[in-house]
């Protein structure tokens, strides 16, 4: 119940961020929330399924490809193109998860498909002249005025909109954290021959969850392309990308809840403005270098991630409050 | 007497070496066998050619009439069989309840049925009380019975235990063996792998002797303890029953 009040006060803060803030500020966070999000899916898959995808900016990308060419070239709205998008890459989540088991390529060579499967979409969608090639794609710039249907507006508008998918993505894994699937997935990341032989099929699982956390990503992605105004498949489904995608939640925290929306919390931010301090002292890749320092001290030090670090310290500040406890149960009795 | 399982002509080799060699028994229907035999005899490869996690090289294996060798673990669990692993495989990062839920999910997917049926399953075990607990906070002898545990969530109707009273005092065997008592008693049927002779004296009513891969003896425990060849393979000079 508490998490859920100190969630509730954070998307209270966030909320009147998006009302306040200067314009510079909000969209810094409304990428911070995307990732947020799209860091969500990878979690429900390494934290929750412990299937290791480095290639997910796959699923990104096909959904911002989905949007993007249904927009653009037929003027149909993002709405439909989300739904496309989530089809399209939750099949080939799917296509690719049952491939790979059958024939038992799994863990890191999993891992390894994903990115060669990644790469090879954006070499071909690279090469194909329909979609903008290299070239790219470009949304009409925006009027300014909110068109909800068409999921169009200001950068205030993507703001709440990247709030609102971070506030799903956390409700959705905590709702699926929480079901069974939660459990079974949770049984099959921990020990897989252990899980099957308590009746968990583990086949369909992998598939399912591998599945579902590419059709949130290309639902991040379709919002992301919207927001940056254009798709490039270099940067939209490129390794870069991949890795962006993964730093949230792995300096956050694996496979909790709130880890993905911390981790991007501190490390987005943290990379813009080490660009803009290297931009200013003349230092090209400056904020490279000290992005990498600072993930590298973040997994040394704190290997579970911040949150985790954050929740065993309120335990701790909590913990001799809980002495008293039984006796004010007693009171009120 | 219904045979529950049926174990005919069952081999399996790995490479040169020949672990089950044209093993033959079958399971009573609520019943207590044990299946004993020196370090390396095959026990564990018995459990795992009953379970699927490995395939048999011959022979056949019937669970209520139907074959089942070559069958996918899950679904083997699924059809009414569970088994404990004799080197213990909780899931590390979910607590003791949560590892006794996993097995209730092969039959209800409600979280509230599995949550009282993995307490039912703790409480049998005498785990109940550290339910909240992580499993590496739990004693090898207690893992051992988390392990029990996880496996009677599933409901099954045969449960193989390997070696799950390694290392309980003999008044912690005791209680365990009472556990298992009321389960046979309940209609579940048990093959259980145990090294001392004095539990499985107490608890089984049927023995299969294995030693190199073959079985050589099978009857009442105390046929078994007077079997000169089981004497000379695997009790020793030093046993007297
Ligand atoms: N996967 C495997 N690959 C190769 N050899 C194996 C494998 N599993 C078992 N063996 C061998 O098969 C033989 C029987 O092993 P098994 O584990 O079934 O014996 P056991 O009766 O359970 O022994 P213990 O009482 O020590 O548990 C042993 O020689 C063992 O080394
Ligand atoms: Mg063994």
């Amino acid at each position: 119940m508490k998490r859920w009040l100190a969630g509730a006060m954070v998307f209270i803060v966030l909320t009147l961020v998006g009302l306040f803030a200067d314009p510079y500020f909000i969209s810094l966070m409304t990428i911070v929330l995307l990732f947020a999000f799209l860091g969500q899916s990878w979690n429900l898959m390494l934290g929750i399924g412990g299937q290791l995808s480095i290639g997910h900016a796959l699923f990104v990308g096909l959904g911002a490809y989905s949007v993007g060419v249904l927009y653009v070239k037929f003027g149909i709205s993002p709405w439909i193109g989300l739904s496309l998008g989530m089809i399209i890459a939750g099949s080939v989540g799917a296509i690719l998860a049952w491939l790979s088991f059958r024939f038992e390529v799994r863990g890191i060579y999993f891992a390894l498909l994903t990115i060669a499967a990644a790469e090879f979409a954006r070499i071909m969608f690279g090469g194909w002249e329909f979609v903008g090639a290299m070239q790219g794609l470009f949304f009409p710039a925006p009027t300014g005025a909110i068109e909800f249907s068409m999921l169009r507006g200001g950068a205030g508008f993507y703001y709440f909109v990247a709030l609102a998918l971070a506030a799903l993505g956390i409700i959705g894994t905590e709702l699926i954290s929480r079901s069974y699937l939660g459990y079974v997935w949770r049984a099959m990341r921990d020990d897989e021959p252990a899980a099957r032989a308590l009746g968990v099929r583990t086949f369909r699982h992998k598939i399912l969850v591998i599945s579902v956390s590419a059709a949130a990503a290309a639902a991040g992605g379709g919002i992301l392309g919207l927001v940056q105004g254009a798709i490039f498949p270099d940067s939209i489904m490129g390794m870069g990308l991949s890795v962006d995608v993964l730093i949230g939640p792995v300096v956050g925290g694996l496979g909790t809840t709130f880890g993905p929306l911390i981790g991007s919390l501190a490390a987005i931010p943290l990379n813009h403005l080490m660009s803009a301090i290297g931009d200013s002292l003349r230092i090209p890749g400056l904020n490279n270098i000290t992005y990498g320092i600072v993930l590298i001290l973040v997994v040394w030090l704190l290997p579970d991630g911040i949150w985790p670090a954050i929740a065993r310290l309120c335990k701790a500040i909590q913990a001799p409050s809980r002495v008293w406890l039984p006796h004010l149960r007693k009171a009120e009795e | 007497m219904t045979a529950l399982l049926e174990v005919k002509n069952l081999s399996r080799s790995f490479g040169g070496l020949v672990a089950v060699k044209d093993v033959n028994f079958t399971l009573e229907a609520g019943r207590i066998t044990a299946l004993i035999g020196p370090n390396g005899a095959g026990k564990t490869t018995c459990f795992n050619l009953v379970a699927g996690s490995l395939n048999p090289t011959s022979g056949q294996v019937f669970f209520e009439g139907r074959q089942i060798d070559g069958t996918p673990p899950e679904i083997v669990c699924r059809m009414g069989i569970a088994r404990t692993f004799q080197i213990v495989r909780p899931m590390r990062d979910m607590s003791v309840l949560e590892n006794a839920m996993v097995g209730a999910f092969s039959w209800t997917k409600s979280v509230r049925e599995a949550k009282s049926k993995a307490y039912e399953s703790l409480e049998s075990v005498g785990l109940a009380g550290k339910a909240n607990a992580r499993t590496d906070q739990l004693t090898l002898p207690d893992r051992k019975m988390l392990e029990t545990a996880k496996a009677l969530s599933t409901r099954p109707r045969l449960l193989l235990l390997d070696e799950v009273m390694a290392g309980l005092r003999p008044t912690e065997a005791a209680g365990v063996v009472r556990v298992l008592q009321t389960l046979a008693e309940g209609g579940l049927t048990i093959l259980l792998v145990e090294h001392v002779m004095r539990i499985v004296m107490e608890v089984a009513s049927n023995v299969v002797v294995l030693h190199h891969g073959a079985k050589i003896a099978e009857g009442s425990p105390a046929e078994v303890v007077a079997d000169q060849k089981v004497l000379d393979s695997y009790l020793g000079a030093g046993f007297h029953a």
